[in-house]
């Protein structure tokens, strides 16, 4: 397929603009006046929406059929919600009108607030954080708050994380300047609590935690985990991009976690975009709120206002309030389950098990419990007896018409594949998905070759990765297409002529 | 639940090949101590149609029918129907980051071309996929700065957005960053305070219009910078480059930014997306996704996620940024509204701001207000003096049915009687003759 730069020709374009007629258009300084044109594409609007349309049509999404991406959470998307966002009253809303003009906005973020607060069992809430990453990097900057402010910053520089962490946990840690403390997996999948207790100690600032783990399995050791870091005076950060195993059914503060951030493009339903936007609010205990970036959404009375009047604030760390049209998406999601999120949470688990117990057979199990809301298969006998690969499997499932699992994680299991099915898939869906699985299982015997060379019906075959990250070609190169020339060139060719 | 499509009939079969008797068996290896007993506490269950009604409530609660003189970094321009039947495709709207370049060509194709755009607007060589918004990416350009040139030290102008400025000094004790901020005098930054701080700093970052509105002599601010050794990083506006210099063409080492003018409504401040576009030098220190051409089995053109090695699932606490989720979807928005305008049309949007812009200074001076700094150029905004307190201004101007603008003394001690005035191509003439009639 061609892409938008290669369609375009000189003196088309897609939309209007007001004209300046009657007006002057005042003169720019010379030096600061662009002389050459930016080469955008000079296209038809009926052309652009089709070149969009046609690239729509190479992608695969939700709507399309089963995601089980693991980690991701690739659940539903309401439609309402995408109406909901559009609203004039949302969507015209200006991000710095006072606070009397935005009550409608103010309103939503705070009961939005509140409901995190139920589900996480912690005390105050930051909407701000961009995605979950952020909310990671926003709590360590708690930590550094926290301990400052009782003259420990300097003492306590580790961080602890698990070996099977998501990688956003550890580039956190450096981004906030601590260093990092490695703590192993035992062999059940809980956190090695006998390596644990050698390496939490007065400077430690705290633990950073997936629980249920990348895994997929509840740390049945919690209580004790939170013992010992309380006890050495750190505190816990529950990274959330698995809560939605346990809404309704346990709660990261009542397991001991002092900071909590919420991915609300996984369990609260926002649509992740093909690669975003997300949202990562984090919920505190009452001894970091103090610390919380500003603004936060208070309430006086029937009033609601952005509250910056907070000294000890570490300060913002994005713009205004948040992502405000992922806070209107998972706020409605929330109210049309109400306190049903309990059961969203036990579906995505029974669904999950379901395919566990389905696959174990065909694919080895490293850890030989039930799972929560994902659980992680090894391809690792499929390797070693056939040459057939994770990598491989997940090729070939696309030729089902599946999208793969997540593959090669958690770095603790080889030939990883990791999957999660969320709550929103019907057991036909279910059922199909684990005979594509077995079929696949039995051609890796049968016939390696047709999964080796997978996949076979997608818009390309299997693509070099590697050449491209050799050679990068980060953009297209207008002078390596003479023939797809775009306007710009040619306006530069006659303004030298003339 | 209507969302949920098991029956009881599919639950029971499915627990009985799990082995299990019910559901809360699922859940055993949860210790009893931190098992949640009762039912959450939230708002009852609403039907689609109970639910559509509480949010047009809330809605109905916001005021957007004022006039918008509103600006200061997220802006009212319009956002084309193409960009909104685009973003409601299914396939892009409901897909994850591509991890599986096959499943997601059509997402992969588009942030390579997002990418082209981003760097022919600006001048550079490379750009991400996107950024969170246009502080975050301020950011990331500390990091990246601080990693290329070993310094500690970070130079940013006063004339900058205060809300970037915030942001950076949020995220610079843990970089072990020191910043530093260089004062505008009269609404711009003299060059000669640019180099005089510039000594010892990684990056020297300043935003072309500035916060005021005002044009920078840009190219004498990256060269002040780039003479003591310091990497210049414009912060620009994608609606000023069709008559704007690229920062690319002015020695900048770096160019970010918000990318809200370009396909994003305002919704009260996100999501929106930032960008973050570099010379080569610095590739492989980029934060976030980027995404490379390549070929597949067959020979045939794709694009993959590349240059992995720099980022956090790869290389984990030695990575260049956190960053997983970005903004491509509000990326995408921004490539289509900039396929539509092409080359003509941002040319004449930018222009046609800053000929309504100029209209309304014009206007208000021939009413009697005075600007807070006549002797600039500026482009879509400006500062006008309001010859009492912005805010009082402000109050009565809305009573008028007119948002005038945003009060400087917020940020600006010394400018408490100023008011910043946005004007985008979708204000009319008779609009701004409202304005000057609610400011009188």
């Amino acid at each position: 397929m061609k892409l938008i730069y290669e369609k375009s020709q000189p003196g088309r374009r897609g939309i209007g603009v007001p004209g300046t007629e009657g007006l002057e258009v005042p003169d720019v300084p010379a030096e600061l006046r662009r002389e050459t044109p930016p080469r955008l594409p000079e296209i038809a609007e009926p052309e652009v929406l089709r070149h969009f349309t046609e690239l729509s049509t190479r992608n695969f999404g939700i709507d399309t059929g089963f995601y089980p991406l693991g980690s991701c959470t690739m659940k539903y998307n309401p439609r309402v919600n995408e109406r909901l966002v559009g609203l004039p009253g949302f969507a015209q809303l200006h991000p710095l009108v006072e606070d009397d003009a935005a009550q409608g906005a103010l309103e939503l973020e705070w009961h939005l607030q509140q409901i995190l607060l139920e589900v996480t069992g912690l005390d105050a809430v930051s909407l701000q954080p961009a995605a979950g990453s952020q909310g990671e990097l926003t709590g360590l900057m708690l930590f550094h708050a926290y301990f400052r402010d009782r003259g420990e910053d300097d003492q306590r520089r580790k961080v602890v994380i698990p070996d099977t962490a998501h990688g956003t946990n550890p580039a956190s840690v450096t981004m906030a300047g601590y260093e990092l403390t490695p703590v192993k997996t035992d062999a059940r999948g809980n956190i090695d609590v006998e390596d644990l207790r050698g390496k939490v100690d007065e400077h430690t600032a705290g633990l950073m935690l997936t629980n249920p783990s990348t895994l997929g399995l509840f740390d049945e050791n919690i209580e004790q985990i939170g013992r010992i870091f309380h006890d050495a005076g750190a505190l816990m950060y529950y990274d959330g991009a698995n809560l939605n195993a346990v809404c309704g059914i346990s709660r990261p503060g009542d397991m001991g976690f002092d900071v909590v951030h919420i991915n609300l493009h996984k369990t609260f339903s926002q649509p992740h975009g093909g690669g975003g936007p997300g949202g990562g609010p984090i919920a505190v205990r009452d001894i970091l709120e103090p610390f919380l970036p500003v603004p936060i959404v208070a309430r006086d009375g029937a009033t609601f206002r952005l509250d910056y009047d907070r000294p000890k604030s570490i300060g913002k760390v994005r713009a205004f309030s948040g992502p405000f049209g992922v806070f209107v998406r998972s706020y409605a999601f929330m109210r049309s389950y109400g306190p049903g999120l309990r059961e969203m949470s036990e579906v995505a688990v029974l669904n999950a098990n379901y395919l566990l117990a389905k696959l174990k057979g065909a694919y080895e199990l490293p850890y030989e419990r039930l799972c929560m809301h994902e659980f992680v298969l090894s391809a690792r006998g499929l390797k070693r007896e056939h040459g057939v690969s994770a990598l491989d499997v997940a090729k070939r499932l696309m030729d089902y018409g599946f999208h793969p699992p997540t593959i090669y994680f958690p770095l603790v299991v080889p030939e990883a594949l990791m999957i999660e099915p969320t709550e929103s898939e019907a057991r036909e869906t279910l059922d199909a998905f684990c005979e594509a699985m077995l079929a696949i299982a039995r051609e890796a015997v049968d016939e390696p070759e047709v999964v080796h060379s997978a996949p076979h019906s997608r818009p390309v075959r299997r693509l070099d990765e590697v050449r491209a990250a050799k050679n990068p070609v980060l953009r297209f190169r207008f002078e390596d297409h003479p023939e797809e020339q775009g306007a710009g060139d040619r306006q530069l060719e006659a303004q030298k002529g003339a | 639940m209507s969302y949920l499509s098991l029956t009881d009939a599919d639950r029971e079969q499915m627990l009985a090949t799990i082995g299990v008797s019910s559901v809360d068996d699922l859940f055993r290896d949860i210790p009893a101590g931190v098992r949640f007993e009762r039912e959450l506490d939230v708002p009852p269950a609403l039907t689609e149609a109970e639910l559509q009604r509480h949010m047009e409530e809330l809605a109905a609660k916001n005021v957007v029918d004022e006039i918008c003189f509103l600006g200061a970094g997220i802006y009212d321009h319009y956002v084309p129907a193409v960009v909104d039947a685009v973003l409601q495709r299914g396939e892009l709207l409901t897909a994850y980051t591509p991890y599986q370049p096959e499943m997601s060509q059509g997402v992969l194709q588009a942030i390579f071309e997002y990418q082209t755009a981003i760097c022919e607007l600006t001048g550079m060589d490379v750009s991400n996929a996107s950024g969170y918004d246009g502080t975050t990416v301020a950011a990331d350009a500390c990091f990246v700065a601080k990693h290329a040139t070993g310094r500690s030290k970070i130079v940013v102008t006063e004339a900058t957005s205060p809300q970037v400025r915030q942001v950076v000094k949020t995220y610079a004790p843990g970089f072990g960053l020191e910043v530093v901020e260089v004062p505008h005098e009269g609404g711009a930054t003299d060059p000669d305070r640019v180099r005089a701080s510039a000594d010892g700093a990684a990056a020297v970052i300043f935003q072309q219009p500035n916060f005021f509105g005002v044009l920078e002599s840009a190219p004498e601010l990256a060269a002040a910078a780039s003479d003591a050794g310091a990497m210049p990083i414009a912060h620009v506006d994608l609606v000023s480059l069709g008559v704007l210099e690229a920062p690319g063409a002015y020695g900048c080492a770096m160019a970010i930014g918000e990318g809200q003018s370009a396909g994003n409504a305002m919704s009260y401040g996100g999501p929106h997306y930032g960008f973050l576009a570099a010379r080569n030098d610095y590739v492989r220190r980029l934060p976030g996704r980027i995404v490379g051409e390549t070929v597949d089995a067959d020979g045939n053109r794709g694009f993959v996620l590349t240059l992995q090695t720099r980022e956090q699932h790869i290389r984990r606490e030695k990575a260049t940024s956190n960053i997983t989720t970005n903004q491509t979807l509000l990326a995408l928005a921004g490539l289509v509204h900039l396929s539509l305008l092409g080359p003509q049309g941002l040319r004449e949007l930018g222009e046609t701001c800053m000929a309504l812009a100029h209209h309304a200074k014009t206007e208000l001076q021939a009413a009697g207000f005075e600007l807070a700094f006549p002797e600039r150029a500026t482009f879509k905004e400006f500062a006008v003096r309001t010859g009492r307190n912005a805010r009082e201004a402000l109050t009565r101007a809305r009573a008028r049915g007119v948002y005038a603008g945003y009060p400087l003394g917020r940020d600006y001690p010394g400018l408490d009687d100023a008011l910043l005035v946005a004007v985008t191509e979708k204000r009319t003439v008779d609009e701004i003759a409202r304005l000057v009639e609610a400011l009188a």
